[in-house]
C-alpha cells in the first residue's frame, strides 16, 4: 500500500511543465518519424505499430491496470473492424455522411457497444475464469463469423475502399503517409486519453480491484461494475484500433477475428510490460519488428517469437519495459565505478547466449528446408549436412547458458548492487 | 435409427477421446492450478512421434514408448520451466504454457514438417467390426473405447486404491499437511503433470491415425478440452467425463442435422423469404453452428454457474 501511495505521490509532485515537454516530445517524433524513414516498406511497417500501440494499449487496460486476463481481445477489435469497413462502404455509396478521419468513431461505438452487451454477465469473475469466459466468446464470435456471411463476407470478407467523399484540407488518404498520418493522429488522441484516465479515481480504483478485489469492496466500490467499466474502456479503444486496421488494409477478414489476433495482442503487450504505461508501446514496436520485419530475413521468425515470450515470462515477468532501469542503473554503477571487465564478461556471455540460439535456429530452418547449399550467416558459410557448425553452435551457446549467471553475480558482487537488481541478465 | 445409433457411437469414441485429453488437463489443474495451454501440444507431439516410431519399430511398440516419451517431456517442462515461473502466480504459469504452444507447434514443424504425415491404422485393426444396419462400425474406433475406457478405470482405481493416489488426493487439497508428513509435494506434481502429458500423449498416439496428424491438429483440439474442463468444473473427473460426453454428442449430431430454425417455422406456418429483416439469421443451419456450440456452451455454464456442471468450488 504505502509503495502505491508513493508512486501516485511522485507523478502527483512531476511539474506539468516536464509532461507537456513529454507530450510535445511524443507528437514530434509521430510527426518525424515518415519523414526521417522515407522508404515505404518502412512507413507500412511504422503504421502498423501505430495501430499494435493502439491496441496494446487497449489491451492493457485490462491486463496491466485491472489484471483481466482476456482471451478475447480480437472480438472488439476485429468487430471494430467489421463495422468500420460496413460504414466506410455506406458512406462511400453516400448512405451515410461520415468522412474517413472520423470513421475510427465508427469503431469505437462498435466495440464499446459489445462490450457493454456482454461485460456485465462476464466480468462477474476475475482470473482464470474470467480468461476462459473470454477464450469461449473470442471462438463464438470467430464461429459465427462463418455463418452470417451477409454482414462478415464469408472466407473472403468484406473489403472496402477508403478513398471516397470530398478530400479534407486536399488529402484524400490514399497515399501510405497521408494514413499513416491519420493513424498517428488516432494514436495520440488515444495515447493521451488512456494515460489521463490512469490518473483519474476510476484508473485508481481499477488498480485496487486489480491488487485487493476485497479491499475495494470494504472501501465501498463494487468490483463487478468496475471490472464491466474496465471491459467498456478496453473495447472502446480496442474497436478505435480495429477500425484504423479497417483503414489501413482496406478489408477485414475473419482473420481479425482469430485467436491468433487475441494472441498476438496478449504477447505483445506482455513481452513489452505490462507495470509501465509505456510498456505495451515497447511491444508493439517488438511485436512489428517480429512479426513483419524480421519474416524477411529468417524462416524461423516464430521461434524466435516464442523464445522470446518464454524468456520474458520466465526471467523479466514485468516486461522488457522493466528491465530499461535497472539495465541503465548497471550501465551507470559500471561507468562510475570502473568495473568494464566484469561488465564485459557479462555483455560477452549474453552475447554467446544469443548468437549460439541464433546459429542453432538458423541451422534447424535451414536444414528443414530442404536446402542442398550451405547457410550463410554473417558472412559465414555454414555447412549443415557436416557436424561442425552444429557442435560450434552448442558449445557456443552452453558456453554462455554456464557463465551467463557466473557473470551477472560477479557483476553486481563487484558493483555492490542489491540482489534485487538481479534482473538484469539479458538475452 | 440408424443414424441415431451411429452417430451416438461416433460421439462416444469422441467424448472418450475428449476426456482422455482432458483427464490429465483437469488433474494438473486441480493439482497446481496451471491451466496448461499446452495440454494439446503434447496430444499432437504423441501422435508425431508415434509415427516416427512405429515406422522403425511397429505400432505396438509406438503404443507403449510414445506416451511414455510425452510424459517424460511433460516432467522436462515442469521441472525446468513451469517451477520457476511458479512464483509468479498463476497467470503467469498460463502464459508460459501458451509460449510453450507456440514453441512445440515450431518444433514439431522443424522436425516433420509443415504437411501433414500418413500415420496410419495397423494392419489387425483395418476394417469394420460389424454392421449396424447399412452402415459399418470401424474396428479402429471400437478399439479407441477400449483403449481409452481402460485407460480411465486405471487412473480412477490408482486415484482412489493405491497409495500413490492416495497421496496425490491428500496433496490437492493440504500439500502443507502431506509436506509436513514427510512427501515431496513437488516431486508429486511433477509426477502428475508428466503423468497427465503422457495421458495426452496416449490419446495423440490413438487419436492422430484416427484422424490426421498434422501441425493444426493441437490448435483444433487446443480450445475444445479447455471448454471441456472449464465447463464440466475444473478439478472434477466426473465433471470433466460429463462434459466430455455432452460436447461429443452435441457436436456430431450438430454436424449431421441440416436443418434451421426457418425451417421450424416454415414447417408451422411461419416462412420468411430472403430480403425480410432476420432471414439470414434465421436460416443459418444447425450444422453450420456446429462449431459454436461447444463455447455457446462453456459461456453459458461460467455465467450461469461458474463453478461447472460437477465443481465444487467457484475459480
Amino acid at each position: 500500500m504505502s509503495t502505491h501511495y508513493l508512486t501516485r505521490n511522485r507523478f502527483a509532485s512531476r511539474p506539468s511543465s516536464r509532461m507537456l515537454f513529454i507530450w510535445l516530445g511524443f507528437a514530434a517524433v509521430l510527426m518525424l518519424a515518415p519523414q526521417i524513414l522515407t522508404s515505404s516498406l518502412i512507413l507500412s511497417h511504422l503504421t502498423q505499430m501505430g495501430i499494435g500501440m493502439v491496441l496494446a494499449l487497449s489491451y492493457n487496460v485490462l491486463l496491466g491496470q485491472s489484471g483481466m486476463l482476456s482471451f478475447g481481445h480480437a472480438a472488439f477489435s476485429g468487430l471494430g473492424a467489421f463495422a468500420s469497413v460496413h460504414v466506410m462502404n455506406l458512406a462511400g455509396d453516400g448512405l451515410l455522411w461520415l468522412p474517413l478521419p472520423l470513421i475510427p468513431i465508427a469503431g469505437a461505438l462498435t466495440g464499446l457497444g459489445f462490450a457493454a452487451l456482454i461485460g456485465y454477465v462476464i466480468t462477474r469473475t476475475s482470473g482464470v475464469t474470467f480468461a476462459m469466459i473470454t477464450l469461449g466468446i473470442g471462438q463464438m464470435v470467430y464461429a459465427s463469423s462463418l455463418m452470417f456471411p451477409a454482414f462478415f463476407g464469408g472466407e473472403g470478407g468484406v473489403s472496402a475502399d477508403r478513398v471516397y467523399g470530398d478530400p479534407w484540407f486536399e488529402w484524400d488518404f490514399g497515399p501510405q503517409i497521408q494514413v499513416y498520418y491519420l493513424v498517428a493522429a488516432w494514436l495520440f488522441i488515444c495515447v493521451a486519453a488512456m494515460f489521463y484516465m490512469t490518473r483519474t479515481p476510476l484508473g485508481r480504483l481499477l488498480n485496487g480491484v486489480r491488487d485487493n478485489e476485497e479491499r475495494i469492496a470494504f472501501v465501498g466500490f463494487n468490483p463487478h461494475l468496475l471490472r464491466y467499466m474496465a471491459l467498456m474502456i478496453s473495447g472502446l479503444f480496442a474497436g478505435i484500433g480495429g477500425a484504423l486496421m479497417a483503414i489501413n488494409f482496406e478489408i477485414a477478414t475473419d482473420e481479425v477475428l482469430s485467436l491468433h489476433e487475441s494472441g498476438a495482442v496478449l504477447l505483445f503487450t506482455f513481452i513489452g510490460g505490462t507495470a509501465t504505461f509505456i510498456g505495451p508501446m515497447l511491444g508493439a514496436i517488438i511485436g512489428v519488428l517480429l512479426t513483419k520485419f524480421l519474416p524477411d530475413y529468417t524462416a524461423g521468425w516464430q521461434m524466435y517469437l516464442g523464445l522470446v515470450f518464454v524468456l520474458v515470462v520466465v526471467y523479466a515477468p514485468g516486461g522488457i519495459s522493466s528491465l530499461i532501469k535497472p539495465s541503465l542503473d548497471v550501465l551507470r554503477q559500471t561507468v562510475s565505478q570502473r568495473r568494464y571487465a566484469s561488465f564485459l564478461g557479462l555483455v560477452l556471455s549474453a552475447f554467446m547466449l544469443l548468437a549460439g540460439t541464433i546459429i542453432l535456429v538458423e541451422l534447424m530452418y535451414h536444414r528443414a528446408s530442404g536446402a542442398a547449399g550451405s547457410l550463410p550467416l554473417f558472412g559465414v558459410a555454414l555447412d549443415h549436412h557436416g557436424p561442425v557448425p552444429w557442435v560450434v553452435g552448442t558449445v557456443i551457446l552452453l558456453g554462455g547458458m554456464l557463465t551467463i549467471k557466473p557473470a551477472g553475480r560477479l557483476l553486481f558482487e563487484r558493483l555492490s548492487i542489491g540482489e534485487s537488481a538481479h534482473q538484469g541478465g539479458k538475452q | 435409427m440408424e443414424f441415431f445409433l451411429i452417430s451416438l457411437l461416433n460421439s462416444l469414441s469422441y467424448g472418450l477421446l475428449l476426456f482422455m485429453l482432458s483427464s490429465g488437463l483437469t488433474l494438473i489443474f486441480s493439482m497446481m492450478g496451471v491451466l496448461n495451454f499446452a495440454h494439446a501440444s503434447f496430444y499432437m507431439l504423441g501422435a508425431y512421434l508415434a509415427y516416427s516410431i512405429s515406422g522403425v519399430a511397429g505400432y505396438w511398440f509406438a503404443f507403449f514408448i510414445a506416451p511414455l516419451l510425452v510424459g517424460v517431456a511433460g516432467v522436462l517442462v515442469e521441472r525446468y520451466g513451469l517451477r520457476a515461473v511458479h512464483k509468479y502466480g498463476h497467470v503467469a504459469e498460463l502464459l508460459y504454457t501458451f509460449g510453450l504452444s507456440y514453441l512445440m507447434l515450431e518444433a514439431v514443424q522443424l522436425i516433420w514438417g509443415r504437411s501433414a504425415v500418413p500415420y496410419g491404422i495397423p494392419e489387425m485393426l483395418q476394417g469394420s467390426l460389424f454392421t449396424l444396419y447399412t452402415t459399418t462400425f470401424p474396428k479402429y474406433q471400437a478399439f479407441m473405447m477400449l483403449v481409452s475406457v481402460l485407460t480411465l478405470l486405471a487412473l480412477y482405481l490408482a486415484l482412489t486404491r493405491t497409495r500413490v493416489g492416495l497421496i496425490i488426493q491428500a496433496s490437492l487439497s493440504h500439500p502443507e499437511m502431506v509436506e509436513s508428513l514427510g512427501h515431496n509435494v513437488p516431486r508429486v506434481f511433477m509426477l502428475v503433470f508428466g503423468g497427465g502429458c503422457a495421458l495426452a500423449g496416449l490419446a495423440g498416439v490413438i487419436g492422430g491415425n484416427a484422424f490426421v496428424t498434422e501441425p493444426g491438429m493441437a490448435e483444433m483440439l487446443g480450445t475444445i478440452i479447455f471448454v471441456v474442463v472449464v465447463a464440466g468444473g475444473m478439478g472434477s473427473l466426473m465433471g470433466a467425463l460429463l462434459a466430455s460426453l455432452l460436447i461429443g454428442v452435441i457436436q456430431t449430431f450438430a454436424v449431421a442435422i441440416d436443418l434451421s430454425l426457418l425451417d421450424g417455422l416454415s414447417a408451422m406456418g411461419l416462412g420468411t423469404s430472403p430480403g425480410v429483416f432476420g432471414h439470414s439469421v434465421l436460416s443459418v443451419t444447425l450444422s453450420e453452428v456446429a462449431p459454436m456450440l461447444p463455447y455457446a456452451l462453456l459461456v453459458l455454464v461460467l455465467i450461469f454457474r461458474p463453478r461447472g456442471l460437477l465443481g465444487k468450488r467457484e475459480s
